[in-house]
């Protein structure tokens, strides 16, 4: 018996719930197409694929691209590929580092007795408990403070001064990535049974081997999971990056939020479009791998 | 062979810390000798400290005091992979990315074996545990038995001295778990080499050993073969956990070098020539073990020794036997009776309220120091 | 020395532990302790960081000022008392909405056949993969007056021959909370869903064997089992609602300041990140004790790692 299942209540709620859910983002791609430059009210779809653009005032007549207009606008736009290739370059190494160091972390604190465990395990949660803009606003002080010094401590002028920028950003991305790492791949390893491992040596492998040849393999799967968690969270972050960007390591997110502050094209709409369609194919393509994976293994 | 014995514990002790902060001593100056090609059980119920033997063995754990010989050497902290023990474990540990083959490779690849001499050895040890043909499958897509024969076929395939095997059959189901106990017997008896058995199952353990040790809070009770341990416990912890028994308190009236009459104040009679134990005197109290298949029951009295009267209470048809339950004097025992006839006519039987005759035969019971 | 590490599994775990330690100490502890030093700090004029012992920042955020007209020396000056009460209401208010969207939505995707469940968690997690930036300003082009919520309902209107002015919508306290009821959504259904999931069927054959009806066996039975979710998921919400600033900055204008535009704008604008510090670390105190009054009576729920 299942009570509630056929609840007319908890339909209409998840029919509502959904539809609160999507309206934003059609809306968001309905617009990339419009013909309107202002963008306030939706003009019509872009009509004609013509020789070049024709205006007419705020109005796009005509275009080569035709409808997707603002899509080519957005491939000739060169602060946006900047914008995207800092975003991938610092989720990328920051995904790398937090990755290594996070699964070192969460063997240490699953399978290890030291003096320093309960301060380990404790500072990952501050990410969770404290809010983003607090620990934004604390390491652009930290970063602040610290150049400043340096600068002035060994008169640096000109490139030599440190400032903010691509490498402050990668760290700051680092330290809050870091906890979820861990605590993804803690969470799996509490589930691992110590005996694949006490087999591995017994049957002659050393440590390493052991590590190497049954303990990754058989925690990958939470490894990856945490990796993937925090490269989304890299790709998404605003609040930090906010804070720890400099000239030259401007992010799509910092790049979106400048042009809402100033003029908004549809060009913004055929941006969010792309990165929707690029992060709904990333997933699902991840997704289709794991389910091949899965057949595979049962 | 460097030593007569494969395997031994001189004195060896375990500590814990518990999680409540208090130190616990799972295993408890235990000593034992395991000869070479024997089969040895280790046997209690959990926490008897069995377990953490055999893993200290393997090398998973460190003695905290004493120390483990394997052919004679001082183990120390050596780590597992440099002991020649194998272990088959409880929960199989078979790794689950691997396939069978990659498995039974593993151990073999870590000595450094050539590719074909690997081919080959798989292939006899698969043979050997009648998988043959299975060396692609994962873990996952076979029976419990066969992860069981896999485990087996994994940690044999490396050749060891000593193969060390922690309640291998506890996940199988009661009739592949009988099978399964012969098939162990004769390989073990086929390859020669040490079996080291860890198991909570009387029956396997008696079915299966060379010699058994009965183990209860981390101290070895009693070691011997099967029929010793059976016949002679030499204290009423293993009297009680192996098989079943009556105990009564006893008191001794009189004794020569080996035998004594005891009055068993509960029966109200006197039992003579009865084995005794070293080390007792006149007028000890004592516990009398009484097996409940070797107290005869008879409807007439024979006037024959040790023999009493008694009120059958209850019967329990268990279709090879009949467990009787009798009262002595508001002394309860309990009487085996195999079922030699049908008992198909009630009445064919002892039935309760009956009166009936027991006889106890005194070579059958034991005299046993007090706790 | 391989062999005497080999033995030391304190040393082992001290080494695994050391790199995030040492990241966690110096990015997220250090900076903390430098906020706290900072925020008794003065500015200097070139909006520099003058290091005293002074308590003008935090008695200036509770309402003490001495820009007063009528020549008064101190009077009260409610501005940061409003800023941080109001925060704290939108972030209650916010939770509590997401609670009441969240829960039939996981409830119907737990009940769901097994095999469409993982498409209905797919569905809600399209929307979280887009940017949050993004995701704001969505709703910025939905609640415009000349926005598509006005159009539609403008339609209606016209079709029923009503009159109707658009409403203004945009940069209203109301704009901010659908908001931020919509970015942080999902972060809600997740762990409900999957302590909802986790809860043995038999449990309903048991309650309703039992003579429970399907409302008693809800409230009796289900609800109690899915709080580790709820709690879960108001930790992943309130504390972030407490602290955003592009919400009520996009949506919001001027007219909806929060303690996160308040810290933001110390920082960057009116450069004073003393003040701003000393706001950041009251804004930490009010997360970290509501947090703690909160899991101290329905616990820490299990489900906040995602897994």
């Amino acid at each position: 018996m299942n009570p509630f299942r056929r609840s007319p209540f908890v339909l209409v709620a998840t029919v509502l719930v959904y539809t609160f859910l999507y309206a934003p983002i059609i809306g968001l791609v309905l617009y990339s197409f419009n013909a309107s430059r202002a963008n306030v009210t939706f003009e019509g779809f872009i009509p004609a694929f013509s020789e070049r653009v024709v205006m007419d005032g705020s109005l796009v007549k005509s275009s080569p691209c035709g409808p997707f207009h603002w899509y080519c606008d957005l491939a000739k736009n060169d602060d946006v590929a900047e914008a995207a290739g800092n975003t991938l370059t610092i989720a990328v190494v920051a995904t790398i580092v937090a990755t290594v160091i996070g699964t070192m972390a969460a063997i240490a604190l699953q399978r290890y007795d030291f003096k320093l465990k309960p301060f380990s395990q404790l500072s990952l949660y501050i990410p969770i408990v404290i809010p983003e803009i607090v620990m934004g606003i604390g390491v652009l002080t930290l970063f602040s403070q610290l150049f400043g010094w340096v600068n002035e401590s060994f008169n640096l002028s000109g490139d030599a001064r440190l400032s903010l920028g691509m490498a402050t950003v990668t760290i700051s991305h680092i330290a809050f990535m870091v906890p979820f790492v861990t605590l993804v791949v803690q969470a799996r390893l509490q589930g691992f049974d110590k005996s694949f491992e006490e087999a591995a040596m017994d049957l002659g492998a050393n440590e390493w081997t052991t590590f190497r040849r049954v303990t990754f393999p058989m925690i990958l799967p939470g490894v990856m999971s945490g990796a993937l968690l925090a490269f989304t969270l890299s790709l998404d972050d605003f609040v930090i990056t906010f804070f720890t960007n400099g000239p030259g390591s401007t992010t799509l997110p910092i790049y979106v939020y400048g042009l809402l502050r100033r003029i908004i094209t549809p060009q913004v709409n055929a941006l969010s479009t792309v990165w929707i369609l690029v992060v709904f194919t990333a997933v699902l393509l991840l997704q289709l791998i794991q389910n091949r994976e899965q057949k595979q293994h049962s | 062979m460097a030593s007569e014995f494969a395997v031994e514990m001189r004195d060896v002790v375990k500590r814990f810390i518990t999680p409540e902060g208090n130190e616990m001593a799972a295993v408890d100056h235990v000593t034992m000798q395991i000869k070479n090609g024997e089969f040895f059980s280790m046997l209690g119920s959990s926490g008897c400290g069995k377990t953490t033997s055999l893993r200290m063995i393997a090398g998973f754990e460190w003695p905290t005091e004493g120390e483990v010989y394997i052919e004679g050497n001082a183990m120390g902290h050596t780590p597992p992979f440099q002991r020649k023990v194998n272990t088959v474990f409880q929960s199989y540990a078979l790794f689950q990315h691997m396939t069978v083959y990659q498995n039974l490779a593993f151990g073999l690849e870590m000595e450094g074996a050539k590719e074909d001499e690997i081919k080959k050895r798989v292939g006899r040890a698969l043979e050997m545990v009648q998988l043959t043909g299975m060396d692609r499958r994962r873990p996952r897509q076979l029976s419990g038995g066969q992860q069981q024969r896999v485990a087996l076929a994994r940690a044999l395939v490396k050749t060891p001295d000593v193969l060390l095997l922690d309640e291998p059959l506890g996940a199988l189901d009661l009739k592949l778990r009988k099978e399964m106990q012969l098939e162990l017997k004769a390989l073990q008896q086929q390859l020669g080499i040490t079996f080291i058995y860890v198991t909570h199952d009387q029956e396997e353990a008696l079915t299966m050993s060379d010699r058994i040790a009965v183990m209860s809070k981390g101290q070895v009770q009693q070691m011997g073969t099967p029929v010793e341990i059976y016949e002679r416990p030499s204290n009423k912890f293993v009297a009680d956990f192996i098989g079943e028994s009556n105990f009564l308190e006893g008191k001794i009236k009189s004794l020569s070098k080996k035998e004594a009459s005891v009055f068993i104040p509960g029966l109200n009679v006197e039992v003579t020539g009865m084995p005794i134990s070293e080390g007792m005197v006149k007028g000890e109290e004592v516990v009398v073990s009484i097996r409940p298949e070797k107290i005869r029951i008879a409807d007439k009295d024979t006037k024959s020794n040790n023999m009493f009267r008694a009120k059958v209470t209850n019967t329990v048809y268990i279709g090879a036997d009949t467990h009787v339950y009798v009262d002595v004097h508001h002394t309860k025992l309990k009487v085996l009776e195999q079922n030699r006839i049908s008992r198909l006519d009630p009445k064919s039987f002892y039935v309760v309220g009956q009166d009936v005759w027991l006889m106890l035969m005194p070579e059958n019971t034991l005299v046993l120091k007090k706790d | 020395m391989l062999k005497r590490l080999r033995e030391n599994k304190s040393t082992q775990g001290t080494l695994l532990a050391l790199p995030t330690t040492l990241w966690l100490f110096f990015l997220l502890i250090i900076p903390l302790i430098l906020t706290l030093v900072i925020s008794f700090g003065k500015r200097s004029p070139d909006g520099d960081v003058i290091y005293t012992f002074s308590l003008n920042n935090y008695t200036r955020l509770f309402g003490y000022s001495t820009d007063c007209p009528e020549g008064q020396a101190s009077c009260f000056n409610p501005l940061y008392v409003q800023i941080l009460w109001r925060s704290l209401t939108l972030a209650f208010n916010t939770t509590a909405l997401v609670i009441i969207m969240a829960y039939p939505l996981a409830y119907f995707i737990a009940r769901a056949h097994p095999k469409r469940r993982n498409l209905f968690l797919f569905m809600v997690l399209i929307p979280l993969w887009t940017n949050f930036v993004i995701r704001v300003y969505a709703w910025m082009m939905l609640l415009r007056k000349e926005g598509a919520i006005n159009v539609i309902i403008g339609g209606v209107a016209n079709l029923l021959n009503i009159p109707f002015t658009p409403l203004e919508m945009l940069y209203t306290p109301g704009a901010v909370l659908v908001g931020m009821v919509y970015e942080f959504l999902p972060f809600m259904i997740l762990p409900i869903y999957t302590s909802l999931e986790k809860i043995d069927t038999s449990l309903y054959e048991a309650a309703a064997d039992l003579g429970a009806n399907a409302i008693k066996t809800f409230l009796r039975v289900t609800l109690p089992l899915s709080m580790p979710g709820v709690v879960a998921g108001t930790i992943l919400v309130f504390i972030p609602v407490m602290g955003t600033f592009i919400v009520s900055d996009i949506l919001g204008g001027r007219q909806v300041i929060l303690v996160g535009n308040l810290i933001q704008r110390q920082f960057l604008d009116a450069r004073d990140p003393t003040f701003g510090s000393a706001a950041s670390l009251i804004l930490m105190i009010m997360t970290l004790i509501v947090t703690y009054f909160y899991t101290r009576k329905f616990g820490f729920g299990e489900e906040i790692v995602p897994a």
